[in-house]
């Protein structure tokens, strides 16, 4: 709502009044100016923190690159020397454990999104979305806890006999998907339920039954949304921390065998933050460079995201 | 709309040559299983979580949990003393910083900024930009903040407040605004009317017909900081053998004890993790439980 605190005088309807016009202009009040003031303080403060996190992130990053050259940062080995400073193994673990949570999220996600608005009753839905959201509630460290004592031992090299290492791709990025189904879930239904009805009843007059409504209606009314929800949950796992910290080991490694360890980016800024590296030194800017290149990774999915809705969004 | 056409057109013309109805053909009840398995797929996994960590941490749900300090001596009493302590300090200084803020910026964005200006419009893609800033940078900027405030080492109560409210305030932001666009126009409207102004609408009508949400909004914030564990650790936050006392003592987390004690060989430090996230999961789906509660009692539907 956008109200206009001050009021326009409008001039006297009354055509026989002798007097002068009453004063209609509002009451100065300045304790009014004041709060407003600081109402729009607090909200600038959320422009000063993002440019309070990049320049946070730029300042040691640019004093990692007037010592270290772009080319031993965007490489896949590390050269020789103090700084470890190859990135690219790092992105290759986080692609890794992003695309095996995204191959889980992404279909138990739409289908549990697609229960809730086409097939779920009112009543019981009212009870399953918070119950599909307290996925969401779960701290990370618990499921990094789950990942590293449950789904490594129990069901990788248990159930399924597959041989990995301790700390691997597979429990991480599973584990992981499993956390950012809510975020698919709850971000489709939403789209979905805002399909209008008349489509839906178009398609049932027309004979089609519900599944085939469902897939080839109300799906492709909504797949803006859906598509949004998807980029969402992909930019929530690729800034994931403690689930591939813990479980996801803490290796560099090109290798794209899920059964090994991997050390992604946000595993490497946790890893190398409780290190021994003292403050301003290289190692310990590295972790900043890295942190700037996550950042903008996870700003440009999100500016993604947020075009594909207001481009692509149909209004009914 | 030209493959649902098709569609429809394929499938009136089979209807009519069998007669029978196409809702419970295998295709379809493939189709439901499906559906119902996606949606179970996480609640079973939740569970099994749930029941696996607590049968691994039975043995130690016992009074040194709850009173003992971590212990490198005797591993089988080691307790989250500190931990639980630390949690709730954090917990009441990351409110007292995020949810003022929090709520003044939502006011401003729904009650008094101009829709149309460019700015504002800025703001609010900013907001949603933000909300989906992944924690660990969150936790590299409370660092930089704390730098600038002059604190030599940021795992305190204060380090750790700054970088979770800086981490749910979108959050925060983002939920309040919802709850006080939920508040019918009518009702502002009526206060303007009687020659209240923005603010007197705002302050006597608006906000106290919005209290329900913004009170679960907040809670529901406050449960996603009080599990967060990578900000602390870019805070480099240690193990603490005492009570917080200060804003500048030097504080653990639940969830930070959790982690520091699972990358531990020793297996009672296993032990005594999976009790200590049990007594995590008890105090967020405490806070859930909650924020619903005061959703369905008090929302109202106008």
């Amino acid at each position: 709502m956008s109200v206009s605190s001050t009021t326009q005088a409008g001039s006297p309807s009354g055509a026989g009044l002798s007097a002068a016009p009453p004063d209609l202009s509002a009451k100065r009040r300045p304790g009014e100016m004041v709060i407003k003031l600081i109402l729009r303080m607090a909200t600038l403060l959320s422009v000063v923190i993002t440019f309070g996190i990049i320049a946070a992130l730029i300042d040691p990053a640019l004093a990692f690159f007037r010592e270290v050259p772009l080319s031993d940062f965007f490489s896949a080995t590390d050269e020789p020397g103090a700084v470890r400073s190859a990135v690219f193994p790092l992105m290759v673990g986080t692609a890794l454990t992003t695309v095996i949570a995204l191959a889980l999220a992404v279909p138990m996600g739409l289908g549990a999104a697609i229960y809730l608005a086409e097939y779920a009753s009112p009543r019981s839905r009212k009870w399953l979305k918070p119950t599909v959201e307290l996925l969401a509630g779960v701290p990370s460290v618990v499921y990094g806890f789950f990942a590293l004592f449950f789904v490594t031992p129990v069901v990788l090299q248990g159930w399924l006999g597959l041989d990995v290492n301790f700390t691997n791709s597979w429990a991480a990025g599973l584990v992981l998907g499993v956390m950012i189904i809510p975020t698919v879930a709850s971000l489709s239904e939403d789209a979905l339920s805002a399909v209008p009805q008349a489509l839906r009843q178009g398609s049932l007059a027309l004979g089609a039954n519900r599944m085939q409504t469902t897939l080839r209606v109300v799906l492709p009314a909504a797949l803006s949304g859906v598509a949004a929800a998807v980029v969402l949950g992909l930019s929530r796992a690729v800034g994931e921390t403690m689930i591939v910290t813990m479980a996801g080991g803490a290796v560099k490694n090109m290798a794209l065998d899920p059964g090994e360890p991997h050390m992604t980016m946000t595993a490497f800024i946790a890893i190398t933050a409780q290190g021994e590296n003292p403050v301003g030194s290289t190692s310990y800017n590295m972790l900043f460079a890295v942190g700037l290149l996550l950042f903008v990774i996870t700003f440009v999915i999100n500016a993604i995201s947020v075009t594909a809705v207001r481009r692509f969004r149909q209004e009914y | 709309m030209s493959v649902a056409t098709r569609s429809a057109r394929e499938t009136v013309e089979i209807r009519l040559s069998d007669g029978r109805s196409r809702e419970r053909n295998p295709a379809s009840i493939l189709f439901l299983i499906a559906l119902w398995f996606s949606l179970f797929f996480g609640v079973i996994v939740l569970v099994s979580l749930i029941v696996d960590t607590a049968i691994s941490g039975a043995g130690r749900f016992d009074a040194n949990l709850f009173t003992n300090y971590e212990s490198k001596l005797d591993k089988s009493t080691t307790g989250f003393r500190a931990g639980i302590l630390g949690s709730i300090w954090l917990m009441a200084f990351t409110a007292l910083l995020a949810i003022p803020l929090g709520i003044a910026a939502a006011i401003y964005l729904e009650e008094f900024a101009d829709r149309r200006s460019r700015f504002n419009r800025l703001v609010e893609i900013n907001l949603q930009n933000l909300a989906a800033v992944p924690s660990i940078i969150y936790g590299m900027l409370a660092v930089a903040v704390m730098g600038l405030l002059g604190y030599q080492f940021k795992g305190i109560v204060l380090g750790g407040a700054i970088a979770l409210a800086l981490l749910i305030l979108p959050v925060i932001v983002i939920t309040t605004r919802e709850a006080i666009r939920a508040v019918p126009q009518e009702i502002r409207q009526g206060s303007l009317a009687l020659g209240a102004t923005v603010w007197q609408t705002t302050w006597r009508n608006t906000l106290p017909s919005a209290v329900p949400g913004i009170a679960t909004g907040t809670i529901l914030g406050l449960s996603r900081a009080i599990g967060e564990a990578a900000p602390l650790l870019m805070l480099g936050m240690a193990m603490v053998r005492w009570d917080p006392s200060s804003i500048e003592s030097k504080v653990t987390a639940l969830p930070m004890q959790i982690y520091h004690l699972s990358s531990m060989p020793q297996e009672e430090y296993q032990v005594a993790a999976s009790a200590a996230i049990i007594v995590l999961l008890v105090m967020i789906l405490g806070m859930n439980a909650l924020a619903i509660f005061i959703r369905n009692k008090f929302q109202k539907s106008w």
